[in-house]
């Protein structure tokens, strides 16, 4: 393990002065491009969620020349659609204490003290542009009888400030962003790029300068040149094939930026959902989530008897034959002061000891109950239907169970990566030119992210970091003129990606790319889930190193290369979900503390809570590649907590 | 309780939007009743290619009912045989040993197949290019709560906004028409205070793309709002009449 010990200097580029006067400070210094000079500037943003939508559309109206591309037939299919709960920000408009500092502070310490400050205090600072920007674009966000904008509470916070859309805020919101990037591309300043993907970076004399794509309907490797790339890709999480990420969510572009020159950092800290529907059997392709406003008023139990449990696994007992004295609210017991609202790897890890010690319920024993009961004798039944209606319908048709009449069954499962590609102050990634934002980067959320503050950093990055910092950036390209796609660059970095599409197609082994894929996910959850050890993670790297042996042997790929070819796309995600899984587990290694979504079993206090190590491990792993022989090296970002007092978690 | 079936597939296979097209069958054993629709589409593409053979083509994403990227008609429904849900929310519960099951694309003019179940739905951006948004640019933009929204119009907006763009509106409909999805946009908008401004234009704009694109007319048969899964009301279609016919009045 290559770990370099005498800080190699990563720069950060973080405004002096004020934690609060630091975005200002950079909004009055930066450097602007005018009007004029913008037409001759093209940008290409990849990806068409929160994030890329909404880049890609304030980018059009300020008048830069945009390329936006995604797999999906339409932009307004991205996956954020599927985020449910809301949107977190500080207007404090509930008058229930809330802050700008407050909604800063809660992401810090709920992202276990490892989130670059001031990335962190931007976030909360834009927060608010972010709701009254959705207001102007029609999102029909949830109102009280006055007419103003209600709230609802999430995990991790004190007070009420997650804006919300039924348990549809994720598509209101990229409806939203997807409306405004509707018009840029009606005015032409935005052109569309749909069913395409990313294959590679070009890079010409060090510099992000377009990128290779292959239209995913003709099967045709094409050429795109840019004065900067723009990735918002989305996370990793179908690493483990079972998430909660759409079939198409990969982490194919975080890759090639990263064999590019792109520091990966953080790669082990993913985020396992509390609230997930338990699997169900061996052909399950993805998991479905249940929205995390659930805890708003729903209890999480196991039976307190193991008796219980195991008649409850046996089909001979109900969960309503299990009398209130006889159930274990744990969340409520071990966390008083948050209690069903602690925040999900807390939760997440509850759920695993109560299973792991005999108390689960369901078929497999890997399940607890959430339970709405005690809400609807309290709400009534017309107050729950209309706030989560639409989750309770998914579940019954998933399910094939009325959960207003019996509690929802539940098991975590991996939904957001907080990991991602290193980005600076700017969201620059260590490729000038090339920037990252949403999740696909890993600046704001630390090693865990909050509910609700996923849609608020993509939202914070595309409508109001990036057209900012990336104009920093264009103000010295205003003397570059576009480039032509038949430079050698072009021409090689296509000839790379054909050549791996060509190796891959002659493979012809005897095993489909989903099995071997399953595989990688199997020993993704065994060995670098929930719980982590120095030993599981050692078996990891040997397996997944296996894995590899085994797809570059016996895969196969029917089908021609040079047509459309679905399974083909899913090759390439896969081979770079290898490389990323050895990441993780590599990364995870190396940080011998717990924090936040990382729980390494070797570290934790007496009472089963993460134990990290302020002293040894306070920094971001940026990792950087050496080569396809070589291990990457790893280089650390230290992190200076200069505003706030890093402490021990406590929920209770 | 779960168990298990053995069902016959008869699955519309076309090579491209210019070639011709026809019916196979596949025969798929011990297919959970627990599982979903396109879990069972995935088990018979893996058997396919197991022995071979190219894998069906369909769209499908998230797979939990909200991009849209699903479509599928599934013995003659849209989305399949059960109520307000996508392909993908469809569980196998619903078919019974030894059926036959008709699967087909998205089978409309506006709506042309690309390879077997995959048709091209790039339509529907384009009639929301048209005008399908408030024009607002980033920034500058007065605070959230500064109009206050009566309740009951916010959650009459959501409910014409939670359309996802799927396409079984025209799928259902004879004439082909896609009225309910325009009608559900320009409701939505056209209804809160910031789309006012431009609803009357925003309507006209957005059908007068919608008939360049070859969408049929709406007769006002409802089986867009009876197969639609998200529910939208063909009350959106009154009220978009209502727009075009005030812009008509206007011009």
């Amino acid at each position: 393990m290559t770990t370099n010990k005498e800080t190699k200097k990563v720069e950060v580029k973080i405004p002096q002065g004020p934690l609060a006067e630091k975005w200002k400070e950079y909004k009055a210094h930066q450097k602007l491009v005018n009007p004029a000079n913008k037409r001759r500037l093209d940008v290409i943003v990849v990806g068409t969620g929160l994030a890329g939508a909404s880049a890609a559309a304030s980018l059009g109206e300020l008048g830069f020349n945009v390329l936006n591309f995604c797999l999906q037939d339409s932009p307004r299919r991205a996956h954020s659609i599927a985020a449910q709960g809301g949107i977190n920000a500080a207007k404090n408009y509930q008058n229930d204490g809330d802050s700008v500092y407050r909604l800063f502070y809660d992401t810090i310490k709920g992202g276990d003290y490892r989130a670059r400050e001031a990335n962190v205090y931007r976030l909360a600072e834009v927060s608010n542009s972010i709701i009254d920007q959705c207001v102007a674009q029609g999102v029909p966000f949830a109102r009280e009888y006055g007419g103003l904008l209600d709230n609802r509470s999430f995990g991790g916070a004190q007070v009420s400030r997650t804006f919300y859309a039924k348990g549809q805020t994720g598509q209101q919101l990229l409806l939203g962003a997807y409306s405004a990037l509707s018009r840029q591309a009606h005015k032409g300043s935005v052109k569309l790029f749909t069913r395409y993907e990313m294959l590679d970076l070009v890079m010409i004399d060090g510099k992000a300068r377009g990128i290779i794509a292959r239209n995913l309907v003709s099967g045709k490797i094409e050429r795109f040149a840019a004065h900067a790339v723009v990735v918002a890709t989305g996370g990793y999480g179908n690493t483990f094939f079972l998430s909660t990420n759409a079939m198409g969510s990969n982490g194919s572009a975080a890759i090639q930026i990263y064999k590019k020159g792109a520091y990966f950092a953080n790669p082990c800290f993913a985020q396992i959902h509390p609230t997930c529907i338990p699997v169900h059997g061996e052909n399950q392709s993805k998991l479905t989530l249940m929205s995390e406003s659930l805890r708003n008023d729903g209890r999480i139990w196991v039976p307190k008897k193991k008796e219980d449990s195991e008649g409850i696994r046996a089909g001979k007992l109900k969960p309503t034959d299990i009398s209130e004295d006889n159930r274990d609210y744990y969340l409520e017991r071990r966390y008083p002061a948050f209690g069903n609202l602690v925040p999900r790897d807390v939760a997440s890890r509850a759920a695993k000891e109560r299973c792991d010690a005999g108390f689960g319920v369901g078929a497999t024993g890997l399940a607890v109950y959430l339970d709405f009961s005690e809400s609807i004798n309290r709400l009534g039944l017309d107050t729950v239907k209309a706030r989560y209606g639409n989750l309770f319908q998914m579940y019954e048709k998933i399910v094939d169970e009325n959960p207003y009449q019996t509690p929802m069954m539940i098991y975590p499962a991996i939904h957001y990566t907080m990991g991602g590609i290193w980005v600076d102050y700017e969201l620059q990634t260590s490729i000038t030119g090339c920037f990252c934002i949403g999740e696909a980067n890993f600046s704001d959320h630390g090693a865990n992210r909050l509910g609700a503050s996923a849609l608020m950093q993509g939202l914070a990055d595309g409508y109001f970091v990036l057209p900012y910092t990336i104009q920093n950036y264009l103000a010295d390209e205003i003397r570059t003129p576009r480039f032509s796609t038949d430079l050698p660059e072009f021409a090689e970095a296509e000839k790379g990606v054909a050549t791996r599409i060509e190796k891959l197609m002659k493979i012809q082994g005897k095993h489909s790319v989903d099995s071997i894929h399953k595989k990688l996910g199997l020993i993704m959850w065994d060995f670098v889930g929930m719980g982590r050890t120095k030993e599981s993670l050692e078996k990891a790297l040997v397996e997944i190193q296996a894995v590899k042996k085994d797809f570059w042997t016996n895969v196969y790929i029917p089908g021609d290369g040079k047509d459309q070819n679905t399974e083909l796309e899913k090759a390439l995600r896969v081979d770079d979900f290898i490389e990323i899984g050895e990441l993780m587990a590599r990364d995870a290694l190396v940080r011998e503390e717990s924090c936040g979504g990382h729980f390494r079993e070797e570290y934790q206090t007496p009472e089963g809570e993460a134990l990290r190590d302020d002293v040894n491990f306070s920094f971001v792993s940026c990792w950087k590649y050496r080569g396809a022989d070589q291990e990457p090296e790893l280089i650390r970002e230290d992190l200076n907590y200069e505003f706030t007092k890093v402490q021990q978690r406590n929920y209770k | 309780m779960e168990k298990q079936i053995n069902i016959t597939l008869k699955i519309w296979r076309q090579r491209g939007p210019k070639a011709k097209g026809a019916f196979e069958f596949y025969k798929l054993d011990a297919v959970s009743t627990g599982s979903s629709f396109l879990e069972m589409l995935d088990m018979l593409n893996e058997q396919m290619i197991n022995s071979g053979k190219e894998p069906i083509v369909f769209d499908h994403d998230c797979r939990e009912g909200i991009c849209g990227m699903c479509s599928l008609y599934i013995n003659g429904h849209p989305h399949g045989p059960d109520e307000d849900i996508t392909t993908c929310q469809l569980h196998m519960r619903k078919f019974k040993d030894g059926e036959t099951i008709t699967i087909e694309p998205w089978r409309s003019h506006g709506f042309p197949v690309i390879r077997d179940l995959m048709v091209d739905r790039t339509a529907f951006d384009k009639i929301i290019q048209a005008g399908g948004y408030v024009s607002v640019n980033t920034g500058g933009i007065p605070d959230a709560n500064a109009i206050a929204i009566p309740k009951v119009i916010a959650d009459e907006a959501m409910d014409s906004a939670s359309c996802i763009g799927c396409g079984a509106c025209v799928a259902a409909c004879k004439n082909g028409s896609a009225m309910l999805f325009v009608s559900a946009k320009v409701s939505q908008l056209a209804m809160l205070p910031q789309g006012k401004a431009e609803a009357t234009t925003r309507a006209k704009a957005m059908v007068a793309k919608m008939d360049e694109l070859g969408f049929g007319n709406c007769t006002n048969t409802a089986a867009c709002e009876a197969e639609c899964p998200k529910n939208i009301s063909i009350t959106n279609i009154a009220r978009l009449n209502r727009e075009f016919l005030c812009a008509k009045f206007k011009d």
